[in-house]
C-alpha cells in the first residue's frame, strides 16, 4: 500500500483545496467545513460526513474546489456528477439502505448491470463471506450481513474510491467487527482508496491515515506506521 | 376556540400532504357535485311535475273517438269512479309558419270560450285568453312559439278543414298534457314543426263539423277508483262513436316521457356518486394507512404521554373528515350551479310553468352525510391500526418489509425480467389487494369516460339505423283521412315527387291472452326500399306476405311468439275483429310497433287498396315548391321531413348531452388523476429513501423514476383492459336500466370510444407522471446515509 507524503499532489485521486460548506438551517448558519486542504491517494483508508458528500459528488462545497483526477467536481453538473458516482465511487450507509424488494445477489447485480468493467456479483458476495446468503432477502438477513451485502454492492463496480459513513454505527461489537474485516480485506484484496467516517476512535487504528476534524476544520492529520488488523480492535 | 396542540398537528399534517388533500377533495367534489346536481334534478322535476299536474289538473284518463254527441258526456260521467269529465275537439293540421320552409302540425285543442276551470288546465305565460267571440284568436304552446319565435300579436296561416285561416297569436300557454311536446309516433320532438294551439270550441265545433260533439275525452278520477275498470267502461261507451280505445297516465305519451326521464336521473343519481365516493373512501384509505405508517413513531409518543387510543384514532379520522368535507363544501355549490344548468336545460324539452333547480336542506345533508360516511369507510382499517399499535412497539421502526419471489420468477421467468422490473413486480405482489383495488379504481375512470362517450355512439347509431338504414325517404305525407287509389296517383304527382311508396295506418287493439296493447299497425309495401323495418345488427326484416311483424318489444308487452295467433280489434271504420298469426318480429330500438305487408292489412280491414300517406323520394331542388303545395293541400294532416327532424335533433338532444357529458368526463379524469398521483405518492413516500440510495449509488433519475413510475403504469395499463369490460358492463347495464317503451339504447360503443377514454386516462396520467418526475429531481440524497427511513 503506497504511503508517499501528502504534498505529492499529482499522484492525488482526490485534491481538496481550501473548501468550506456552510448549511443554512432556518436562521442559523453552520459552518460544517472551513478552509479544508487535503489529498487523497491510491490506496489510502482514511477517515466527517459532509467531506464524504462532497468528495462523494453528493454535495457541492459552497467555496473551494475538489478536483477527482483531472475533473473538476465542484464545477461539475448534477448529470456529470452522477456519472462520477456510478462510476469511481462506491457507497457503505450507516443503515445499509439495500432494495428490501430485492435479494443480496439482486442488490449486487443491480449495480453491476450499470457499471462498465463489473466484477461477478456473486464474487463479491462470497469475498464478504455470504456466498451462501445469495438468495436472501434484505429482511432475512441480520445487521451485520446486511452491511456485508451493502459493502459488497459498493465494490461490485470496482470503484477508485469507498467511501463508508459510520459503517457500524448500527451494528453491535461483534458483527462492526466482522465488517470492519470485510471492508479490511476489500481494501488490501482491491485497492481501493477506502474512507470511513467514524465518531469511534478506536477505528482510527487500522487506517493509513487519521484525520480527525473538529468544528469544521482539520484538527490533526496522523499517520499510522502500521495498519492495526480489525482483530486487534477494541471498544 | 383555542387550537388543541393536536389540532395544530392536523392542520400542520393536512397542509404537508396537501396535494393528497386536494385531489381526494376534488373527487368528493365530483361525487357530491354529481349526487347533489342528479338527485336534485330529480326531486326539482318530479316536484316541477307533481306541481303541475295538481295545480292545472292533469287528467287520468284519455281517449279520442270520431264524433260523439255531447250527450254521451252525461253517460261518461256516470260510470262509478269517474270524477271530472271533459270533452273536446282535437284536430290536427296543416301550418303555415312565418320563415319556416316546410309545412308544420299544428295541434288545436278546443277550450271553453270564456276561462273557466278545466281539466289540463292552461298556464298563461304571457298575453292573454281568448276574447269569446273572436274566432281567429289561438292561444299556442311555448315549446312551438320559442322553437320558431313567434311572438304574443303575430299570425300564422293553417288550411282549416280545406279553407285557408289565418290565426292571431294572443297568447303564450302551457299545459299538464303537454310537458312534452312531441307528435305521437314521433322519435325526437321537433317543436319547429310540432306545436299545439288551443282554440275556442265555438270556433273550432264548427270547423269540423263537431258542433253538438266531441272527439276527444279526458277524464279525473275519484280517489280509490279503479284505472281499469273505468278504462273498460269507456271503451264500451265509445265504440259507437269509433272509439280509438280509452287509456291512462302511463300511455300518455308527454306523462310517459317525462316519468320515465325522472326514472333514468334517480338511477343515474344513485349510480354515478357511488363510484366517485367509492373511489374517495379508497383513496382516502391509501393516504391515511401511509400517514399512520410513517407516524408510528408519533403515535407512540402521544400513547406513551397519556393520550387515548381513541383520542388518537379520531385524530387521524379527522384528518379524513377535513379533506372529505372540503370536497362537500366545494362539491355541493358545484352541483347546485350545475343543476340550475342543468334544470336550465330541461327546459327546453320539458315545459313547465316553473322549473326551480331546488338542492333543499336534506339534499345538503344527505350529501354531507354520505360523503362522511365514504370518509369512515376509507379511514376504518388505518383506524384499526392506530388503536392497535402498543405504544412501545410504535417507537421502533417497522420492521422491513418481507419480500419473495415475484410469480414470474416461481414460474422460471426470472430471466426474462429485468432487475427494475423485479422491484416492480414485487412491489406489487407484496400488497396485491392494493394493487388490485388500485386497478379496479383507475379501471373506474376509464368506464365512466367511455359510459360517457357511449351516449354519442348509441344515439349515432340509433339515428344511423332509424333515419338513415330505415328511414330514406326525404318527405312523410299523411293524410287526415285513408283515402283510395286516386291518392296514391295524385301524391306520386306532387312537384318534385321521384318516388312514392304507400302506407296504411290502422289503429287497434292488439289482445293476447290477458294482455293488450293499443297501437297503429302498420301496413308497409313488402318491397318498400324509403321506409324499411330494421333491426339493431342492421338487419332489414321481410314484411310477411300474411301477418304480423311485431318488434321484439311488442311481442313481450303482449307475451307472444312468433307462430301465435292474436287477436286485433280495429278501432276504426267498421271495426272488425280478427285473427291474425304473429310472423316474426323484429328488434327496433324505438317504440312499440306491428308491421303488416299494405295489401293484406287492406284485406284484414275488407277494404280496397286503402293508403294514410306515403313515404317521398323528392328532387330536393323542386322541395320548397312541394312544401308550399303541401301547406295549402287539405286533405294532408301532416308532413314530416327527415332531414330537418335530425337537424332539430341534433341541435337540442345531441347538444345537451354533450354538456352533461364534458362534465362527467372532467370528472372521470380527475379520478385518473387521483389515483395515478396518489398511487405514486405513496410509492414515493414508501420507497424515496430507496430511491434515494440508488441515485447515490449512481443511478440517475431516470432509471429510479422507471422503478417508480414503472409501477404506476404498470397499473394504469392493467387498468385498462379492465376498464374496457368494466365500461362495457355499465353501458349493458345502462341500457338494461334505461330502457323504455319508448326507447331501447343499443349497446353499440365505437373503438373510438375506448380509444379516446384511453387517450384521456393515458394523457392524465403521464401529466401525473411528469409532475412526479419532477419531485424525484428534488431527493435528498445527503439525508439518505445518515437516517434510517
Amino acid at each position: 500500500m503506497s504511503r508517499q507524503s501528502a504534498p505529492a499532489a499529482v499522484d492525488a485521486v482526490f485534491h481538496m483545496h481550501k473548501i468550506a460548506k456552510v448549511y443554512h438551517m432556518g436562521d442559523v448558519a453552520v459552518h460544517a467545513l472551513r478552509g479544508v486542504t487535503l489529498d487523497l491517494l491510491p490506496g489510502e483508508f482514511v477517515a466527517k460526513s459532509t467531506l464524504l458528500n462532497i468528495l462523494g459528488g453528493l454535495d457541492v462545497p459552497t467555496s473551494g474546489e475538489v478536483h477527482y483526477r483531472d475533473h473538476n467536481l465542484t464545477a461539475a453538473s448534477r448529470e456529470e456528477l452522477t456519472r462520477f458516482r456510478r462510476e469511481h465511487v462506491g457507497f457503505v450507509f450507516q443503515f445499509y439502505n439495500l432494495i428490501p424488494s430485492l435479494t443480496a445477489l439482486e442488490n449486487t447485480t443491480l449495480v453491476s448491470e450499470i457499471s462498465e468493467n463489473p466484477l461477478e456479483a456473486e464474487e463479491c458476495l462470497r469475498m464478504v463471506g455470504l456466498g451462501d446468503r445469495l438468495h436472501h432477502f434484505p429482511a432475512q438477513l441480520s445487521g451485520g450481513e446486511q452491511q456485508r451485502v451493502a459493502i459488497a454492492r459498493a465494490v461490485v463496480k470496482r470503484p477508485e474510491v469507498l467511501l463508508c459513513d459510520e459503517p457500524t454505527g448500527a451494528l453491535d461489537y461483534a458483527t462492526g467487527k466482522i465488517v470492519l474485516e470485510v471492508l479490511d480485506r476489500v481494501n488490501r484484496k482491491l485497492k481501493t482508496i477506502t474512507a470511513v467516517i467514524t465518531h469511534n476512535s478506536a477505528i482510527a487504528a487500522m487506517a493509513d491515515r487519521v484525520i480527525r476534524i473538529s468544528s469544521g476544520m482539520i484538527a490533526e492529520v496522523m499517520k499510522n506506521e502500521r495498519r492495526a488488523s480489525p482483530a486487534e480492535l477494541a471498544w | 376556540m383555542r387550537l388543541t396542540a393536536l389540532d395544530r398537528k392536523l392542520l400542520r399534517d393536512l397542509w404537508h400532504m396537501r396535494g393528497q388533500v386536494i385531489t381526494v377533495a376534488l373527487i368528493v367534489a365530483s361525487g357530491v357535485a354529481t349526487y347533489v346536481t342528479m338527485r336534485g334534478a330529480y326531486e326539482s322535476v318530479e316536484r316541477a311535475q307533481q306541481e303541475h299536474y295538481a295545480s292545472h289538473r292533469f287528467a287520468d284518463v284519455f281517449a279520442q273517438l270520431k264524433r260523439a254527441p255531447n250527450s254521451l258526456t252525461a253517460e261518461i260521467a256516470s260510470i262509478p269512479g269517474v270524477s271530472v269529465v271533459q270533452t273536446r275537439v282535437v284536430v290536427e293540421v296543416n301550418l303555415d309558419i312565418p320563415d319556416l320552409n316546410e309545412p308544420a302540425v299544428g295541434r288545436l285543442v278546443s277550450i271553453p270560450e270564456h276561462q273557466q276551470p278545466m281539466l289540463n288546465d292552461l298556464f298563461l305565460r304571457q298575453g292573454r285568453y281568448i276574447d269569446p267571440g273572436r274566432h281567429d284568436e289561438v292561444l299556442i304552446s311555448e315549446a312551438f312559439s320559442s322553437a320558431n319565435q313567434l311572438q304574443v300579436g303575430e299570425s300564422i296561416g293553417a288550411v282549416i278543414n280545406g279553407r285557408w285561416e289565418r290565426l292571431r297569436i294572443v297568447g303564450i300557454a302551457l299545459s299538464p298534457e303537454y310537458v312534452y311536446e312531441i307528435r305521437g309516433a314521433d322519435v325526437f320532438p321537433d317543436n319547429k314543426r310540432f306545436g299545439v294551439l288551443w282554440m275556442s270550441r265555438e270556433a273550432l265545433g264548427p270547423l269540423f263539423n263537431m258542433e253538438g260533439g266531441f272527439n276527444d275525452v279526458v277524464i279525473t278520477l275519484a280517489p280509490g277508483a279503479s284505472e281499469a275498470a273505468v278504462l273498460d267502461r269507456l271503451d264500451q261507451l265509445l265504440e259507437p262513436y269509433g272509439g280509438l280505445g280509452a287509456y291512462g297516465r302511463d300511455d300518455q305519451i308527454s306523462h310517459r316521457f317525462l316519468t320515465d326521464e325522472i326514472a333514468q336521473d334517480r338511477i343515474t343519481g344513485i349510480f354515478v356518486p357511488s363510484i366517485f365516493l367509492g373511489i374517495a373512501a379508497f383513496l382516502i384509505h391509501v393516504v391515511l394507512s401511509r400517514l399512520v405508517s410513517t407516524q408510528r413513531n408519533p403515535i407512540g409518543l402521544l400513547k406513551a404521554f397519556g393520550y387515548s387510543d381513541a383520542a388518537v384514532a379520531v385524530h387521524y379520522l379527522k384528518f379524513a373528515l377535513v379533506a372529505v368535507m372540503l370536497g362537500t363544501a366545494a362539491g355541493a355549490p358545484l352541483g347546485i350551479w350545475l343543476g340550475q344548468g342543468l334544470a336550465h336545460m330541461y327546459q327546453n324539452f320539458f315545459r313547465f310553468p316553473v322549473l326551480m333547480f331546488v338542492a333543499g336542506p336534506k339534499l345538503i345533508v344527505w350529501s354531507i352525510a354520505i360523503s362522511a360516511m365514504a370518509a369512515c369507510l376509507g379511514a376504518l382499517t388505518s383506524l384499526r391500526s392506530v388503536v392497535a399499535l402498543p405504544p412501545a412497539e410504535a417507537m421502533r421502526p417497522e420492521s422491513p418489509p418481507q419480500f419473495r419471489e415475484g410469480i414470474a420468477e416461481r414460474l422460471g421467468l426470472a430471466r426474462l425480467v429485468s432487475i427494475s422490473a423485479r422491484m416492480i413486480l414485487r412491489n406489487l405482489e407484496r400488497r396485491p389487494w392494493k394493487a388490485v383495488l388500485t386497478v379496479i379504481g383507475m379501471s373506474f375512470a376509464v368506464a365512466i369516460l367511455i359510459v360517457g362517450f357511449y351516449f354519442f355512439d348509441a344515439i349515432d347509431y340509433l339515428v344511423q339505423v332509424q333515419f338513415r338504414t330505415a328511414q330514406r325517404d326525404d318527405v312523410t305525407v299523411t293524410l287526415a283521412e285513408p283515402h283510395g287509389e286516386q291518392a296514391r296517383y295524385d301524391i306520386r304527382h306532387l312537384t318534385g315527387v321521384l318516388r312514392s311508396q304507400s302506407f296504411r295506418i290502422v289503429p287497434a287493439r292488439l289482445r293476447f291472452q290477458h294482455h293488450s296493447k293499443r297501437i297503429a299497425i302498420q301496413g308497409l309495401e313488402s318491397d318498400a326500399d324509403l321506409r324499411r323495418v330494421v333491426g339493431q345488427n342492421l338487419d332489414v326484416a321481410r314484411i310477411p306476405p300474411a301477418g304480423l311483424l311485431l318488434t321484439t318489444k311488442l311481442a313481450e308487452v303482449l307475451g307472444v311468439e312468433p307462430g301465435d295467433t292474436i287477436t286485433i280489434e280495429v278501432l276504426e271504420g267498421e271495426r272488425p275483429i280478427r285473427q291474425v298469426p304473429v310472423s316474426g318480429t323484429v328488434d327496433e330500438m324505438i317504440g312499440l310497433s306491428a308491421y303488416m305487408e299494405i295489401s293484406a292489412l287492406n284485406r284484414l280491414m275488407r277494404e280496397g287498396p286503402s293508403v294514410s300517406g306515403a313515404y317521398l323520394s323528392v328532387d330536393s331542388e323542386k322541395l320548397p315548391m312541394l312544401y308550399s303545395q303541401l301547406k295549402r293541400t287539405p286533405a294532408v294532416a301532416g308532413v314530416a321531413v327527415r332531414e330537418a327532424m335530425l337537424e332539430s335533433f341534433y341541435r337540442t338532444i345531441a347538444e345537451s348531452l354533450r354538456i352533461s357529458t364534458t362534465a362527467l368526463n372532467l370528472f372521470a379524469c380527475l379520478i385518473a388523476v387521483g389515483m395515478v398521483y396518489n398511487g405514486a405518492w405513496v410509492a414515493l413516500s414508501e420507497r424515496g429513501h430507496e430511491l434515494a440510495s440508488l441515485r447515490v449509488l449512481g443511478f440517475n433519475q431516470r432509471e429510479i423514476s422507471f422503478m417508480l413510475l414503472g409501477e404506476q403504469a404498470l397499473l394504469v395499463s392493467a387498468s385498462i383492459p379492465l376498464g374496457f369490460l368494466v365500461g362495457y358492463g355499465f353501458c349493458a347495464l345502462l341500457t338494461t336500466a334505461m330502457q323504455t317503451e319508448l326507447y331501447r339504447m343499443p349497446l353499440v360503443v365505437n373503438a373510438k370510444t375506448f380509444a379516446v377514454s384511453v387517450l384521456i386516462v393515458a394523457v392524465a396520467s403521464l401529466g401525473t407522471g411528469a409532475l412526479l418526475y419532477r419531485r424525484l429531481s428534488r431527493l435528498d440524497l445527503v439525508a439518505v446515509l445518515k437516517t434510517r427511513e
